[in-house]
């Protein structure tokens, strides 16, 4: 009876829940309460967890050290940028050189151009993934950093579709929150259904000991490029958002600086961990907001502290990376996700644990 | 394309390539004993430039002391950077080192933004190194000529270290076995401290070189070379000090040729390398002068 009473309060808390996000995403979007630069806030958030989860697919879930995220975006965003904005607006947008014949006069819907963004990333993923992945754990880092690179080169040198160094403006804006939020979710989910499924399972075996895996049967080529495409699909579709929420997109954005971003978010919310990388990816949102008053000049008692002046909230953000990975490794959850019973161990009395340990002690050592 | 800008463009090539070599010795070393890719290298040689334009041109000191002061501030830089990010995680998982790695160069690149602002520094202008001597019919800066030959000397000098000295037999020691070599009674701490010292003083040099060579120094002058000096290394067969050299001759040559010969892709320089990266693991992961590592289960 207990149990049965316990499992009915965790549900109705848990739809509680959901049903008081929807509420206050409604009245965000409704604008009825919150402003412009708390709805672009949260905007960032839902597709930084995104990408972010994405990101803890490879690297948290499957141990593949890649950094090539940056690159992904870049093809989501450019996709939808050369795709949603409004064929008589190329013009005015193209104005060195004319947009390439072949997709000067292609409008796509939204959605449409999202999908194509995040299934080209897929493609490019796979490309790249083919003679990348059998690589070493750094080999593989500095290689899709290189890969990352090279996308945005390319696309720098593209005028005749991208615009080059000059990228595209106006391209239409995120009507409302539940775009960026909905997918947020669809993606998030799908990729949960695929951790918790035998691919999933497949994955954590490589990362623990891809030899022993192989061993295991599991066959590592393809799990690794299935995780890497997936990966770069969602990060593709995390850049597309992007590009719209900013309306703006050019190369520079997509140096590969951008994907140490997501990096300090799963490191902070636990490589392995998808809701904690979905809280961090909110709290370093957010952080890197609310730090901007480092970046102004602060006067106190009549003084100016010299120290606070543009550069400073970076310095402070890189300062936490090395903090985290050097005394905090496990990042917020570790490996474990966010569960009533761990909500619940929060607040039981410390005593079980204080006795726990002192049997402990008399182990065998 | 005449004679003489063919030759012109051969000593760039040659004067980029030795460049590219001095700071590929410096990861090539690292990797060999930590297997870590010091991503803070290329930014180590980014704070080099910039301790070299504040002692010529804020304090005034000559160029011989200055290049000295540059030398030992940025060793002192490198084995700090050891100490402070790398010696906790001796045990650690390898991603946990690495970024710490990259959290390292991230932080440098910050630092320079905030306290040297993102505004390039004039290089200080070195007269012996920046004078143009003509050789049959093509100018060249002093520092052109003299690059290729410093890289050369200073590599003999770190053969020597590793090969002859007995800091450099426990280097080696420890690059082949490091469990091994500590119960053999090696000081890790101190071959790995030594490490840095050689591949942060290299940096150094390699920093003042390259000032007079492209006099614009930026907190991110440091990431391009140091990602393409990372691919000579791996080039050249990654812990093979020899290696390091010929892939960063190899790179920096057929960077410019590239450019010379085929100015439509001046825009892909900088993929240049990382092409040449992917086809080097594809075709040869161990590089040139690499050996065969296996992996033991």
């Amino acid at each position: 009876m207990m149990i049965k009473n316990k499992k009915f309060m965790r549900r109705s808390l848990t739809g509680f829940l959901i049903i008081a996000f929807a509420i206050i995403i409604i009245l965000l979007d409704t604008e009825t309460i919150g402003d412009d630069y708390v709805r672009r806030i949260l905007n960032l958030g839902a597709i930084y967890a995104i990408v972010s989860v994405s990101m803890n697919l490879v690297n948290g879930f499957t141990g593949l050290f890649s950094l090539g995220q940056a690159g992904f975006m870049a093809i989501g965003a450019f996709t939808v940028a050369v795709f949603t904005v409004p064929v008589e607006l190329r013009e005015a947008i193209f104005y060195i050189v004319p947009q390439s014949p072949l997709v000067a006069n292609v409008e796509l819907p939204f959605f449409v151009a999202l999908i194509i963004g995040g299934l080209l990333a897929a493609l490019v993923s796979i490309l790249i993934g083919m003679p990348v992945l059998r690589l070493k754990s750094d080999y593989l880092a500095i290689a899709t950093l290189g890969f990352s690179e090279i996308i945005r080169i390319i696309f720098t040198n593209m005028d005749t579709i991208t615009n080059g160094a000059l990228g595209i403006n106006r391209i239409p804006g995120i009507p409302t929150m539940w775009v960026t939020f909905g997918v947020a979710i669809v993606s998030i989910g799908f990729i949960v259904l695929l951790i918790n499924s035998s691919y999933g399972r497949a994955f954590k075996a490589i990362r623990e000991d891809d030899i022993a895996a192989e061993a295991m049967g599991i066959n590592l080529f393809k799990h690794k490029v299935l995780s890497f495409a997936i990966g770069a699909f969602f990060a593709g579709i995390g850049g597309g958002l992007l590009a719209s929420l900013l309306g703006t997109v050019d190369p520079k954005q997509f140096y590969f600086t951008m994907t140490y971003n997501f990096l300090l978010i799963i490191v902070l919310g636990g490589m392995g961990s998808v809701s904690g990388t979905v809280i961090a990816s909110f709290v370093v949102t957010a952080g890197l907001e609310f730090l901007r008053f480092f970046d102004d000049s602060l006067i106190l008692f009549g003084v100016n502290i010299p120290i606070f002046r543009p550069g400073f909230r970076m310095v402070i953000f890189s300062l936490l990376l090395m903090i985290l990975v050097l005394f905090f490794r496990k990042g917020i959850m570790g490996q474990k996700e966010l569960s009533w019973s761990m909500v619940e161990g929060w607040f039981k009395p410390h005593k079980n644990l204080h006795s726990k340990r002192k049997k402990d002690e008399g182990g065998t050592i | 394309m005449s004679f003489e800008t063919f030759m012109q463009q051969l000593a760039n090539g040659i004067s980029i390539g030795s460049l590219y070599a001095l700071i590929a010795i410096g990861y090539t070393m690292v990797y060999g004993i930590l297997r870590l890719i010091n991503f803070a290298h290329g930014d180590i040689f980014m704070m080099a430039a910039y301790f070299m334009v504040f002692s010529m041109i804020n304090f005034n000191l000559p160029w011989y002391i200055a290049i000295l002061f540059v030398f030992i501030a940025t060793v002192a830089l490198g084995v700090i950077i050891e100490k402070v990010a790398y010696k906790p995680l001796r045990d650690a998982p390898r991603m946990s080192i690495m970024i710490s790695a990259i959290g390292v160069s991230f932080l440098l690149e910050n630092l320079a933004t905030y306290l040297f602002t993102g505004v390039p520094k004039g290089f200080p202008d070195i007269e012996f190194l920046t004078r143009a001597v003509t050789l049959g019919g093509i100018s060249l800066s002093v520092a052109t000529i003299i690059t290729p030959v410093v890289t050369i000397l200073l590599l003999l000098c770190v053969l020597f270290i590793t090969n002859k000295t007995k800091i450099g037999m426990a280097m080696r020691a420890v690059s082949k076995d490091y469990e091994t070599a500590r119960l053999m009674g090696i000081k890790i701490n101190r071959v790995i401290s030594t490490t840095f010292v050689i591949g942060s003083g290299l940096a150094a040099v390699g920093a003042v070189l390259w000032g007079s060579k492209y006099p614009s120094v930026m907190p991110l002058m440091g990431v391009m070379p140091g990602l393409k000096c990372f691919v000579a290394a791996v080039l050249g067969g990654i812990g093979n000090t020899t290696g390091a050299v010929i892939g960063g001759f190899i790179l920096g040559m057929g960077e410019i040729m590239l450019v010379s010969f085929l100015p439509a892709l001046t825009g892909y320089r900088d993929a240049f390398a990382f092409i040449v990266l992917i086809i080097v693991l594809i075709v040869k992961p161990t590089g040139l002068l690499g050996e065969k590592v296996t992996d033991k289960v």
